[in-house]
């Protein structure tokens, strides 16, 4: 019998998709927890291509292609304001980065 | 059985590099560690006949996106004395904690769910699916309308970039 059974592939995206949360949170580097999220994304990338192959549907890949694009965007915007912020505070640990906590 | 140990290989090198990223202290192993982690997944999608996502897997997330981070951290150059003290150990004991019972409980409800044993089987797939032909049809007629929304999106982010990391107005 060929073929990997489709749990597999989601039980491994469940994986990674916790392992970049765990990183988010334990991480204080904001560039490391933006590639935390970059990880978690593509958790989410890996569930919507084995249900695409599940179903025998192409619409799954329309999502990834889509969720890329969002990627790319969210990352050059978010990369722009860490540079500024590094510009400002000298520091990249979110810890410092405290001027809106009340 | 050549198709399983492909995906134990790919498995195992996206959770062992993603799990890398947030052990290493420089955040340049991390990036680099990431962009493993992004070569095995996309291995991974060559398994699902997603040749088409992981050519762009390769191209877009390890080439333009983890560049545009390793450019970045060059950019910032950080000194060594600010590369992190690790945290307390009771804050990482119950992160780890809390993310492995949210593990264990997605695992438990996909192991609940009566399609998570169905094989995915070459046989009842059409041979163009998964490649550019298809893909690109689907992006021109059902689809195009998120497809313009992505390229508005891929321009107001090019402006804002711009615009947030200008020096002054």
């Amino acid at each position: 019998m060929f073929g990997i059974p489709i749990g597999w592939y989601l039980t491994l995206s469940a994986a990674l998709f916790v392992l970049g949360a765990i990183g988010l949170v334990l991480r204080r580097n904001a560039i490391v927890m933006f590639m935390c999220i970059e990880i978690m994304l593509n958790a989410v990338n890996l569930t919507f291509i084995a249900f695409a192959r599940y179903h025998n549907d192409l619409g799954g890949h329309l999502f990834v292609f889509m969720v890329i694009a969002v990627a790319a965007a969210e990352a050059g915007i978010g990369l722009a304001l860490i540079v500024n912020v590094y510009r400002h505070r000298r520091s990249l640990n979110v810890d410092d980065i405290n001027l809106m906590q009340g | 059985m050549a198709e399983t140990i492909f995906f134990i290989v790919f498995a195992l090198g996206a959770l062992g590099f993603s799990a890398a990223v947030l052990i290493a202290k420089n955040p340049i192993n991390s990036a680099v560690m990431l962009v493993c982690s992004f070569f095995c997944l996309a291995g991974i999608y060559v398994m699902l006949s997603a040749t088409f996502m992981a050519v762009i897997q390769i191209l877009v997330y390890a080439g333009a996106i983890m560049v545009l981070f390793i450019f970045v951290l060059m950019l910032l150059n950080i000194r060594d004395d600010e590369i992190e003290a690790p945290r307390l150990s009771i804050h990482q004991g119950i992160a780890i904690l809390a993310g492995t019972g949210i593990f264990f409980t997605i695992a438990l409800s996909i192991a609940a769910w009566s399609g998570s044993s169905s094989r995915v089987a070459h046989d009842t797939m059409s041979d163009t699916f998964g490649t550019v032909e298809p893909i690109g049809d689907q992006l021109i007629t059902s689809y195009v309308l998120p497809f313009e929304m992505a390229a508005i999106l891929l321009l107001v982010g090019i402006v804002g970039a711009v615009v947030v990391a200008k020096k002054r107005f």
